[in-house]
């Protein structure tokens, strides 16, 4: 995709980014976020250091990732690799988001083979997925703070759940029979109750932004 | 051993493609996959999970080593390959084409459907790592020091914004400390 595709308002509209650029942003938000929050980092280098993005850019760049498969840190590095250097943009930025950590996990599992008996080892490593526990609720009730508000959004996140988590459906099952479900009810024809309604429960929704990034 | 390096690339491919939500979304599958159809253990599934928080950049990251524990480097790299390039590609392919769904009504019907969808599964994801850490496996009885560090975790995170690798490596501590 030619660069003169991404937003207007960005600096990204006028220069051209540098493949190595981008390769080194990601680079550095895949070396310096250590115990997740990886997206932060990408907001933070991408609409506060690079001003590649404008916020509502990375905004509806983080929207398009959550609905789509696979993590958001690493959706939004093809996104906006692609948005301002094509393929080889999204290439340079996923190899430098994950190169880091791929490394250094990678160490951490050879030392872990070699010592996973060791019970100090075993006790640290329980310790940090307690921690892990604490953050993963935290961060489930921050990104659905307004699905766990609404009624109908309510009841799916808890057929979701009880599904995967009670009756042990495959998730592949679990997805191909709530996820359509779940958009009937979204349904475009319902638009008039049950999307709209979910409009006004979004805080920093001030409008239609929805594919700002090449508009 | 060509057919197991097979299965596993088959596994973790189809894994990528189902995390609908982010990593979190599908590590009881992930767990499941992995302990039943190879010989990975919860404990082993637990800690390895562990090591992708120590670790910089995405935690999924840790699938590298779930591929090294199994079949050493050769399955780090299938799973890796597996797990994260189908999922790329799909991103790419659906990044140009959203475009020309610009203002179909149905664009928003899937973000809204999907949403709920995708908390509910990081909700099943959280309760997987919870019960593997804070449910011994063998007596099935609660241990109390993974209960209290995952709530005061979560109060702490939930009071202000702390660094979260300093909260990682401040557990683990905690806990290797009080456990004797």
């Amino acid at each position: 995709m030619p660069p003169s595709n991404t937003a207007s308002e960005s600096a990204a509209a006028r220069t051209p980014v540098a493949l190595f650029d981008l390769f080194k942003l990601f680079f550095m938000a895949g070396a310096v976020s250590f115990g997740g929050g990886v997206v932060a980092y990408e907001r933070e280098y991408l609409v506060g250091g690079s001003k590649w993005l404008t916020d509502e850019d990375f905004l509806s760049t983080l929207e398009i990732s959550e609905t789509l498969p696979g993590l958001n840190s690493v959706n939004i590095a093809v996104i906006v690799g692609d948005n301002l250097r094509g393929i080889p943009g999204a290439i340079a930025a996923v190899a430098g988001l994950m190169i880091p950590g791929a490394i250094v996990v990678t160490v951490l599992g050879v030392l872990w083979s070699n010592s996973r008996h060791n019970p100090r080892v075993n006790q640290f490593l329980l310790g940090i997925a307690a921690a892990a526990v604490g953050m993963l609720s935290v961060v489930t009730l921050q990104l659905g703070r307004r699905q766990f508000q609404r009624i109908l959004d309510l009841a799916i996140i808890i057929v979701t759940f009880a599904a995967v988590s009670i009756f042990k459906i495959s998730l592949a099952w679990v997805l191909l029979v709530i996820g359509p479900l779940a958009i009937f009810l979204y349904r475009p024809s319902a638009a008039g109750s049950a999307a709209q309604s979910a409009e006004l429960h979004i805080p920093f929704h001030h409008g239609p932004r929805h594919g700002k990034l090449r508009s | 051993m060509r057919t197991q390096l097979l299965k596993l690339g088959l596994v973790f491919a189809m894994l990528g493609v189902l995390a609908v939500g982010g990593g979190t979304a599908v590590l009881p599958e992930m767990q499941h996959a992995t302990v039943h159809w190879f010989s990975l253990t919860d404990k082993q599934f637990r800690d390895i999970y562990s090591l992708g928080q120590v670790a910089p950049g995405p935690n999924m990251m840790m699938v590298l080593v779930i591929g090294y524990r199994l079949m050493g480097a050769l399955g780090a790299a299938i799973v890796g390959v597996a797990f994260f390039l189908p999922d790329c590609a799909m991103t790419l392919l659906a990044n140009r084409l959203w475009v020309h769904f610009e203002g179909s009504p149905w664009r928003l019907a899937v973000q809204r459907g999907m949403a709920p969808v995708a908390i509910g599964l990081m909700c099943a994801g959280t309760y997987a790592i919870g019960k593997l850490t804070i449910m011994s496996p063998i007596t099935g009885r609660m241990n109390p020091l993974s209960m209290g560090i995952a709530i005061a975790v979560g109060a702490i995170l939930l009071w202000r914004h702390v660094n979260p690798g300093i909260l990682v490596l401040l557990s683990g501590t905690v806990y290797l400390l009080l456990a004797h």
